[in-house]
């Protein structure tokens, strides 16, 4: 509380991104966790809620005569763009939320104060619920020539391994500590996957070089050199792709440029490349070994990749989980630094776990039946890596949670999406459909890589479809399962009164209720209906043309005299917009903004 | 001359097809005077590929030693190869494709020999004319009629016979306004807003010329047609420094002061050669899996294709803003009024009226804005965008039109009423058909050679069982909201499904549509029962 200056400031304007004419007017409240934006607006009071740890930047732009302008961006692509009508009250909430945004200590995350409505022995429960050993298991771990090594139980072979480790039965503790003697972190070779349906014992391995083997002193042994980039570039990348995600009306050929340039796809094209070539050789019968130079960033991303296509388990809601917690969590990405949990070093920053995101994103797009879970989930999982709301992802490595004592004192994510796990079902999903067997084999030529709009551009709701196939087919699909359910139990009861020779007046009175959800279903998806800026070039290309081109006045859609002509009058309440849909639970979803777009498109006076 | 004229080798055994997706196979080939047809001889397995010949846009022979192999490119993006033992043997088959291909003459193709068992030539053709749409909107009838005054298409060789125009001008002066438009493209009403009671109309630009000439009765024209209201909207596919030159070579504008109550809005579209070379230039990055991602991106935006998406779809929204927010009527012209003006016209429709957007609705709508509209087929689908031949008229404005619907299907897939395979199998039929439906360049032409008694209609063909099902969207949820599409570029997607069509990826997105479709079927068989 201590870093808050300004508890309140009111008469502050939220400015629309996209069309910053249009602006919401309310008062800014900081408490301890998160920024709160509440429109003053009778009728529509909405609030947009900005927790403090996904602050990534806080910049004070110069002031005009219509305020101080205040440019909030969000580790989740949020971007709020506040004008605060006095320059000092701009300044005091600008100090407060560098502060807030920028924690000093580990006890000062959110994590360790949230405090959902969850019992404590439920809360252990959860924690239990993603468990390491179990997957090993279900590969058929240990066996023969895996077992579990008890040399790292303290953490000093390696400080930023796991404590439990799976190493081949042959090799002897001595064995692995001088091997970690000789691997940067002392991150020795250690079982990250293991392909129980081959009979070869394919492998994926895991450690950490700087430098390279020597190929003449590893017998049957092939090297390939992936050509990943290190963090430094990636961070940079990203920087430049988000620089063009936030360009306001950009050309068709500004945006494909400025994507080109920023180099993010091709970034992401080298790791699912790399990923594909480390499945092929496992499902192959090739074992492979992995390794950047410290083990944790690259190394993590094309051996959880390489799994995602090798083993169907891991594109289920539950296997996408365990694959986190084993190749990330467990195997010490370094979240605090990578994520900036903590006020530090910014080159240690980097979206290395982004990018595993956006692989397994851009897998679903080409097999969309493949995946248990949907692009929903993906964000989800993003936005709490970086919102320190639940303890999974806090630390750089288990030894650390283990002295933050996060498993006493905080609540689990994974359980957390267990339980709302209906919004990241993928309704198209079939455990027996072609695609979803076995090997997946997709396609990496450069045409397969789209931009992910849904992460990158997620706030910006004019972007996305304003209508939900997926939302469609969930609730046909529960309909559907519902009514089958219903009629077994219609048909046993029939069974039952056919006995009891009366079953013809039960028959009628038992008709269907089913109709209801279904028939209502195109009500509930009605259209965001609002008209886009199809002005822009329109005003550039002709620039005063003696008899050219009058411009209309702006109008206001509220002095349409028609009811039925002032689009975008169509709340958007009810319409599916996945990108929208923020199970954070103090997130920008509890914005009930009924339609932020509309009149976005009044032609611009000149 | 007879297509045996042609054919030197109607046969060759031994042929090795290799195509996109399947193993090669071997078999037997032959050409026929439409066709060129493959039939599998591996055992086990009797696969058949027809292909006509139209459908072929160009072709490469490599004759290396005594056998060779021909490259076959074709208009739906296909390539095919197949390797001909014999090198005569693959000279005259190279020979024939090149001739039969790209036969000028209109009576001899194909469509004019279909004559499939189950479909009578008696049966009705098209779907939508000025007339039927003119019947079906009683509101119209006040102050709009019909008019016969091209019946011989002596006034507008590209119009059809019929026309709607406002009622107070009559015929008489419909022939002075034809003079002063090029083509003698008079504006005529081409939709009516039922909610407000505004039009869109359309024309060609007016023959204003260096000397700024002036038309009484234009001026009257569009007069009547805003009576009641406040002002008008001119919609010009031009830029305004375009609109000046063109008055160098006799076109024009409709300049303030004679056309005071109208305001022109200038949104400049690309059409003929550039949208050309375009396609090709986008088909040729699709073909080159071998790019790095920056080399794909630069092509494709160096394309230009997404940006003439981008840009039909903001004009047609500023056109639908014109009309369905701000109540205004509007006319929308450029130079011809044969290509841009009816894909704006088309998207607009979409845009504001449900009635359009169901299968029937949509083909009826393509029916009237651009087969009795008179966007010139013949001309700009002669060939596609493998063709080696000197453009001349090609332009792919009608392919730009589907993948701006298909964009729009993406953002709204509930609310239109049909498929993405529509637009596919809209997308081949264009370019090479069984059906007479896109021959000619207009109503006159297709009249002239009896089009609607010798040949099928594809329109028809698609409305029957069981095509109709499965062109329909299995979604499709009626709405009487407009559907404004959003023209950002992260909104705008290549259209894979057309133009990556022939890939392992495309497949993975039809199975998803077959997935879609059947959960839908298990729904409503559950839901009926």
């Amino acid at each position: 509380m201590e870093h808050i200056r300004l508890p309140k400031v009111e008469n502050v304007r939220l400015l629309d991104r996209v069309s910053p004419r249009r602006s919401r007017v309310g008062t800014l409240y900081l408490t301890a966790t998160h920024s709160i934006f509440v429109e003053s607006e009778a009728g529509g009071r909405s609030e947009t809620w900005v927790l403090h740890s996904l602050v990534c930047s806080v910049d004070k732009q110069a002031a005009s005569a219509s305020g101080c302008p205040l440019l909030i961006r969000c580790k989740n692509f949020q971007i709020l763009h506040f004008s605060i009508p006095r320059e000092q009250d701009c300044q005091d909430v600008h100090l407060s939320l560098q502060r807030l945004s920028q924690p000093q200590r580990y006890e000062e995350l959110y994590c360790f104060s949230y405090k959902p409505n969850v019992d404590e022995e439920e809360r252990r429960r959860d924690w239990a619920f993603v468990d390491l050993k179990a997957d090993f298991s279900r590969m058929g771990l240990p066996n023969a020539q895996w077992k579990l090594s008890p040399v790292n139980q303290q953490y000093k072979v390696s400080d930023t391994y796991p404590a439990e480790l799976f190493v081949p039965d042959s090799a002897a503790p001595p064995v692995l500590v001088g091997s970690s003697k000789f691997r940067s972190r002392g991150r020795f070779p250690a079982l990250s996957y293991y392909s129980k349906e081959n009979h070869l014992n394919a492998i994926a391995n895991r450690a950490a070089g700087k430098g390279y083997e020597n190929e003449d002193n590893y017998s049957n042994i092939k090297f390939q050199f992936m050509g990943i980039e290190n963090i430094h570039v990636m961070r940079n990348s990203q920087q430049k792709m988000l620089e063009v995600c936030e360009l306001r009306s950009p050309s068709m050929s500004d945006f494909l440029e400025g994507l080109e340039s920023s180099g993010w796809l091709k970034h992401i094209k080298a790791v699912l490349d790399t990923g594909v070539f480390i499945a092929k050789a496992v499902a192959e019968g090739i074992s492979v070994l992995v390794h950047c130079s410290d083990g944790w960033d690259r190394t993590a991303q094309v051996c959880s990749v390489a799994c995602v296509l090798l083993d169907p388990y891991y594109r289920t809601l539950k296997g996408l989980m365990v694959l986190i917690e084993k190749d990330w969590v467990s195997f010490g990405h370094k979240f605090t630094q990578r994520c900036n949990h903590l006020a530090g070093d910014p080159k240690e920053v980097s979206p290395i776990v982004d990018q595993f995101l956006e692989c397994v994103w851009q897998l679903m797009e080409q097999f969309p039946c493949a995946f248990e879970y949907n692009e929903n989930l993906l964000i989800t999982v993003h936005s709490h890596i970086y919102s320190c709301q639940f303890g999974n992802f806090i630390g750089n490595n288990q030894r650390e949670r283990r002295e933050l004592r996060v498993h006493e004192k905080t609540h689990s994510l994974w359980s957390y999406l267990w339980t709302n796990r209906a919004e990241f079902i993928n309704p198209l999903y079939r455990q027996n459909h072609s695609q979803s067997q076995g090997l997946l084999r997709p396609s990496t030529a450069p045409y397969c890589f789209k931009f992910w709009r849904g992460l990158y551009n997620r706030f910006d709701r004019g972007m996305h479809p304003r209508q939900s196939v997926e939302d469609y087919l969930r609730v046909i699909r529960e309909e559907t399962q519902q009514l089958e359910e219903q009629l077994d139990s219609h048909k046993q009861k029939i069974a039952e009164l056919k006995q009891e020779q009366g079953w013809s007046d039960a028959h009628r009175a038992a008709a269907f209720d089913q109709s209801s959800t279904a028939r209502a279903l195109g009500k509930n998806l009605a259209l965001a209906n609002t008209p886009q800026d199809y002005t822009g070039s329109l005003l550039a290309s002709t620039p005063g043309a003696a008899d050219g081109p009058l411009v209309l006045a702006p109008q206001d859609p509220d002095q349409t005299a028609d009811p039925n002509l002032s689009n975008g009058s169509d709340p958007e309440s009810g319409i599916a917009d996945v990108s929208c849909r923020s199970p954070l639970s103090e997130d920008s979803a509890r914005d009930p903004d009924p339609d932020p777009d509309s009149d976005e498109a009044a032609y611009s006076a000149a | 001359m007879e297509f045996s004229d042609h054919i030197k080798t109607a046969n060759v055994e031994d042929v090795v097809l290799r195509q996109p997706l399947h193993p090669p196979s071997r078999g037997t080939l032959c050409i026929t005077g439409h066709h060129l047809l493959f039939s599998d001889r591996e055992e086990g397995s009797s696969r058949q590929i027809l292909l006509l010949l139209r459908n072929i846009d160009a072709i490469e022979k490599r004759t290396p030693g005594s056998s060779g192999t021909i490259t076959i490119k074709c208009k739906d993006l296909r390539v095919l190869q197949l390797d001909i033992p014999g090198m005569e043997q693959c000279l005259n088959i190279a020979h024939s494709i090149e001739t039969l291909s790209c036969l000028d003459n209109v009576s001899e193709m194909y469509p004019f020999f279909y004559r499939p068992n189950d479909l009578s030539l008696r049966e009705q053709w098209g779907l939508s004319t000025p007339e039927k749409h003119y019947t079906q909107i009683k509101e119209l009838h006040k102050k709009w009629r019909l008019s016969s005054v091209n019946k011989t298409y002596s006034v507008c060789p590209s119009y059809p016979p019929v026309v709607i125009v406002p009622n107070s001008i009559d015929d008489e002066t419909l022939k002075k306004v034809a003079k002063f438009r090029q083509g003698g493209r008079f504006p005529v009403l081409c939709y009516y807003h039922r909610k407000n009671g505004m039009v869109i109309m359309r024309s060609s630009q007016p023959l204003t010329g260096a000397n700024k000439k002036r038309c009484k009765e234009d001026e009257l024209l569009l007069q009547v047609v805003i009576e009641d209201s406040d002002k008008g909207f001119i919609i010009d596919t031009r830029s305004s420094q375009q609109v000046q030159q063109a008055r160098m070579t006799g076109g024009g504008f409709e300049s303030k002061s004679c056309y005071s109550r109208w305001k022109r809005l200038h949104k400049q579209m690309e059409r003929g050669k550039a949208l050309q070379e375009s396609l090709i230039k986008l088909v040729e990055a699709c073909g080159d899996e071998s790019h790095n991602v920056d080399r794909w991106l630069s092509k494709l935006e160096n394309s230009k294709w997404l940006s003439h998406v981008q840009t039909a779809l903001s004009a047609a929204g500023l056109l639908v803003e014109c009309v369905e927010r701000d109540g205004h009527s509007a006319l929308v012209h450029g130079y011809e009024g044969t290509d841009c003006t009816l894909l704006i016209c088309t998207l607009a429709q979409l845009i504001m009226d449900p009635t359009c957007r169901t299968l029937e609705g949509f083909l009826a709508l393509l029916d009237r804005e651009w087969l009795q509209a008179g966007h010139p087929f013949q001309q700009r689908c002669a060939h596609s965008a493998y063709s080696h031949a000197r453009l001349q008229q090609e332009s792919p404005i009608f392919l730009l039109l589907l993948d701006c619907v298909w964009q729009l299907w993406r953002q709204f897939p509930l609310a239109l009423g049909f498929s993405e395979a529509l637009l596919l199998r809209l997308a081949n039929e264009v370019y090479a058909s069984d059906y007479g439906t896109f021959l000619c360049n207009n109503d006159q032409e297709r009249c002239a050679l009896e089009v609607k008694d010798r040949t099928h209609c594809l329109f028809q063909a698609l409305l029957r069982l069981p095509e109709r099902d499965y062109y329909s969207n299995p979604l499709y949820e009626p709405n009487e909201l407009a559907i404004w599409p959003s023209v950002h570029p992260q909104s705008l997607q290549l259209w894979r499904g057309f133009f990556l069509r022939w890939t392992q990826q495309a497949r993975h997105l039809e199975a998803v549509q077959e997935e879609i479709r059947s959960m839908v079927i298990e729904w409503h068989r559950v839901t009926q029962r």
